[in-house]
């Protein structure tokens, strides 16, 4: 069976990670891509550990492609233009894989990103409801911690907590009371794989500090290395 | 029973998670759902349930537009359907309609252009297609964007395509299909 050569852009939070299995399970990954955005406030592009993309794709065996970006809106996007064009060169991708979840206007620009250089656009996570792919992730066995937090009630307390039932308890609790997307895909809320099925090795933390002021705050991860499974 | 058609170019595809279960996750919360690849779709698929919605399809899958002719028979059911962007092509192609160039990516306006059971008024719609249809007289025209026609329902059957995405945004335009 012929399978089709996919690039999927990676932040090495939950959602592109999980986009990363499920391409996996179908498809031929080839390559991963990531934008390091130097915008904290970027609209496209995770920013936290972003960094740690690099020790990530080394855990999963699979090649990273990493482009930079000031992160000015609209101009970020012709930054990961570039990269697609790189991956489409250098691993002869045939599309690209993100893990868009409700984001009209990330999957909009990401379209027709692909469409202008001819290749095939997958969100696998697409309106996919929020509580269940978090508990999908916690069954199947990712580790994932919370990097950052960006929207009142959350706090520094919640920088370094692992996703687990409890947490997903406490983000139905938030959402029905302050709207905040369980998934964080508006931006609430962004969180770094540790170890993941698809893993070959696991991420094993070294180093890190912590800077929050009120509801925003991120966990950065100065120092890891890759441990045994 | 509502039978959700995936029109994605294989069965298995990873267009399926993006197209075929949004819409299921709008049935679901109304009714029982099957789901079966569009190869596989046979008359006696369709004689059991109530509904069909056909899906939609990544941009650059066309690959439908190669097997339509193989289900002409559809042409004869009486079973109400649904077919969205690809599969709104779909249906219309078996009704003898053409199609055009049409490339709108994204949130468009919508004018209603015809009183029907599924919405109303202006509204904004997600889109994603490069090629639309020029229906045939067999259906008439509920709704246009400024570059194509959006929504049409046969004259005589009740059939309905809707080139944008209800499943994404919009998405009471699918159970008012099941409710009516």
């Amino acid at each position: 069976m012929m399978f089709m050569k996919l690039g999927v852009l990676f932040s090495g939070g939950k959602d592109s990670v999980c986009a990363l299995a499920k391409a996996m399970e179908k498809e031929e990954v080839v390559c991963l891509i990531s934008i390091i955005s130097h915008n904290p406030e970027s609209y496209m592009f995770h920013t936290p550990n972003i960094e740690l993309t690099s020790l990530q794709a080394r855990a999963i065996g699979l090649p990273l492609i990493q482009h930079s970006t000031k992160g000015e809106k609209e101009k970020e996007l012709g930054d990961l233009k570039h990269a697609i064009e790189k991956a489409r060169d250098e691993f002869a991708i045939e599309g690209i894989v993100t893990g868009a979840i409700e984001s009209v206007y990330q999957a909009t620009r990401v379209q027709r990103m692909c469409h202008e250089l001819g290749l095939w656009c997958y969100n696998p996570l697409w309106k996919k409801d929020q509580v269940e792919l978090l508990n999908e992730l916690v069954e199947t066995g990712f580790h994932a911690i919370v990097s950052g937090i960006f929207a009142y009630p959350l706090t520094e307390h919640w920088l370094g907590k692992n996703i687990d039932k409890d947490m997903i308890k406490e983000l139905i609790k938030l959402n029905r009371k302050y709207q905040i997307s369980p998934s964080g895909e508006g931006g609430e809320l962004e969180t770094t794989v540790l170890d993941a099925p698809l893993f070959k090795k696991r991420i094993v933390l070294d180093e890190w500090g912590i800077e929050a002021k009120g509801h925003a705050g991120v966990l950065s991860i100065t120092r890891a290395h890759l441990g045994n499974k | 029973m509502i039978l959700i058609v995936d029109m994605n170019h294989k069965k298995g595809s990873l267009g399926f998670e993006e197209f075929v279960l949004p819409i299921a996750s709008v049935v679901k919360k109304w009714e029982e759902y099957a789901i079966v690849h569009y190869k596989e779709l046979t008359p006696q698929s369709i004689a059991s349930v109530r509904k069909v919605i056909l899906s939609g399809t990544p941009l650059m899958d066309k690959e439908f537009l190669h097997h339509y002719t193989n289900f002409s028979w559809l042409r004869e059911t009486d079973t109400p359907l649904l077919g969205i962007c690809a599969g709104m092509q779909f249906l219309a192609l078996l009704f003898d309609s053409g199609l055009k160039n049409c490339l709108e990516i994204g949130m468009t306006e919508i004018e209603t252009t015809a009183e029907n059971p599924l919405f109303s008024s202006n509204f904004r719609a997600y889109e994603l297609h490069t090629t639309a249809v020029e229906p045939s007289p067999d259906f008439e025209v509920l709704a246009r964007s400024d570059n194509c026609v959006q929504a049409i329902r046969h004259k005589k059957k009740e059939i309905y395509g809707i080139l944008f995405h209800p499943e994404v945004r919009n998405r009471e335009i699918i159970e008012r299909f099941l409710q009516h």
